[in-house]
């Protein structure tokens, strides 16, 4: 039978002593209702950011009251990231590790719209002034061309990269909850967190873009065969743990479409924004169009040349 | 519990408070009173009617603060009068000014030309929104209006760039005048770009300031962007 002095309530011993260790120590009370204190020291300057990171995730995801969906506090939870944090994620989608998943590596239960939003704004007007600039390079051989900012390819372009980043992480995550309710093995990540890997997934293809300023057909190709392996194998490392316990077909199926999606959009964006063959089409000769004016000259792809007679 | 904790402490020592517990309230002490403190002065503005004035002191007065913001702009440095009384007439007249140089650039076809009016005029704003959205989002502490107020003020060196390049456009449309508008374009928009986060930056929490930078940076390099590749027809 307990006594009564037992059954008061005691401070913990071990948090008394790490309070006299470490007397700048943060703490933290859980709410009043709970009848214990919780300790959290942060043990150094490198570890406390992280280490506070997570306890507080810890302490905080049970108790931490969510904000109503209609209040600004709710968007507002979606951005708290720092500067470095979002270079770390940038930098965890351009060397996919194979034992580092980017999910539960880099965003650590805090997925961020920061990232996706602003690398697709990004993507969507590099790939559309680059175009614009690999176009008017191409033909500036051509005296019939007359320069046009040709602004329509912005709208394109960001219909493309904001309909990617965020209607196939979507299906895809509807793919996965679907799953994991036929099989109680496959896991799932959340909405955001899907969202987040697609974006900053996406990230590679910015530099991708500029570098295809380059009228070589062959650097071209080459520069997308390795920014879609880079990007691709960050999204198969992020899934694959999930779909591994699945039936093998299923898994099979849905990394394969996950990688043909993605090289569908870096070749689609390659062959739409920059579909021009390198070399400029030189004009014809006039003396060859006065000798035969009934031969048809053969139609070029790019340069319409102006026939006279 | 507390005041058994008192009258034990009580017990032992005479702390500061001892009779306070035997204090009680009888009804014939009247608890009940006015607290109105009387207004000492009216503040100067309330006495001074604006309706009675002439209509040019009216338009004068809010000219003056727009050219005053103008100013601030043209030599950025840490002062808070651009904060503190926003207005939005100066980037309405700036929006508006380089939505009307940038329009009906040249086209082969009909959709293959720069930018129309509408779209300028959504760039800019839906822009501006979005970038006070960002920042206020990642915690910023500035208001709404208040950053569409700077973000707007300072498009004014890339409308003084518009004005200069459509003026270099009159005169030659070759390298020459391309390399003279490339310098003048990416002289103001370092000078936007520069003098937006001079106002903004402030305001942001410390680890997060290249986050709410990027944005802007983009958002005026978008809008140089337009200024460079315009050509008449």
């Amino acid at each position: 039978m307990a006594t009564s002095d037992e059954l008061q309530f005691h401070e913990f011993d071990e948090a008394a002593d790490l309070l006299a260790v470490n007397p700048d120590a943060t703490t933290t009370r859980i709410s009043e209702q709970q009848s214990h204190v919780a300790v959290n020291v942060s043990a150094g300057s490198e570890e406390g950011e992280l280490g506070e990171e997570t306890d507080k995730t810890e302490l905080l995801s049970g108790q931490k009251k969510q904000p109503s969906f209609w209040t600004f506090e709710y968007y507002q939870t979606f951005f708290d990231v720092d500067t470095y944090q979002v270079l770390d994620r940038i930098k965890g989608s351009l060397l996919p590790l194979p034992g580092k998943n980017f999910v539960r590596h880099h965003l650590r239960n805090n997925p961020d719209l920061y990232g996706p939003f602003w690398i697709c704004a990004t993507l969507a007007f590099t790939l559309a002034v680059s175009s614009n600039v690999a176009h008017a390079l191409e033909k500036r051989g051509d005296p019939s061309f007359h320069y046009s900012p040709q602004f329509h390819k912005v709208t394109i372009a960001g219909l493309i990269t904001y309909c990617y980043a965020w209607l196939v992480p979507l299906a895809l995550w509807g793919y996965l909850q679907w799953r994991k309710g036929l099989s109680i093995h496959v896991g799932s990540y959340s909405f955001l967190e899907t969202v987040c890997v697609y974006g900053y997934s996406l990230f590679i293809y910015i530099p991708t873009s500029i570098l295809w300023l380059i009228p070589a057909a062959w650097l071209q190709w080459l520069l997308l065969a390795f920014a879609a392996a880079l990007s691709g194998s960050v999204l198969v490392l992020a899934f694959w743990p999930l779909l591994r316990s699945d039936s093998k077909p299923a898994t099979l199926a849905a990394l394969a479409a996950i990688v043909s999606l993605h090289v569908l959009l870096a070749v689609g964006c390659k062959l739409y924004f920059f579909q021009m063959l390198p070399s400029t089409i030189p004009p014809v000769h006039p003396l060859v169009t006065a000798q035969h004016p009934t031969v048809l000259l053969p139609r070029q792809a790019s340069a319409s040349v102006p026939l006279r007679h | 519990m507390a005041e058994a904790e008192e009258s034990r402490a009580g017990g032992a020592a005479k702390p500061l408070f001892a009779g306070l517990s035997d204090v009680s309230i009888s009804e014939d002490i009247p608890v009940e009173g006015e607290i109105t403190v009387p207004v000492g002065s009216h503040s100067p503005d309330e006495d001074y009617s604006t309706l009675d004035e002439p209509v040019k002191d009216t338009i004068m007065r809010d000219l003056k603060a727009v050219g005053k913001k103008f100013v601030h702009v043209m030599y950025p440095k840490k002062s808070s009068a651009l904060l503190r009384d926003w207005d939005l007439w100066g980037p309405l007249v700036l929006c508006v000014s380089l939505a009307l140089m940038l329009q009906g650039g040249s086209a082969d076809s009909k959709e293959d030309g720069g930018p129309q009016f509408a779209e300028v005029f959504v760039i800019i704003w839906f822009g501006a929104v979005v970038i006070t959205l960002n920042s206020k989002l990642l915690g910023g502490t500035i208001s709404f209006f208040q950053s569409l107020c700077v973000l707007g003020y300072c498009v004014l060196p890339l409308t003084v760039a518009m004005l200069v390049c459509r003026l270099v456009l009159l005169a030659s449309s070759g390298t020459v005048s391309f390399i003279v508008r490339l310098v003048v374009v990416m002289a103001m928009f370092g000078w936007s770009t520069l003098a937006s986060t001079a106002f903004l930056a402030d305001s942001q929490p410390p680890n997060r300031k290249a986050l709410v930078v990027y944005p802007i940076f983009l958002f005026y390099f978008i809008i140089s962007w337009m200024i460079l590749t315009f050509t008449p027809q």
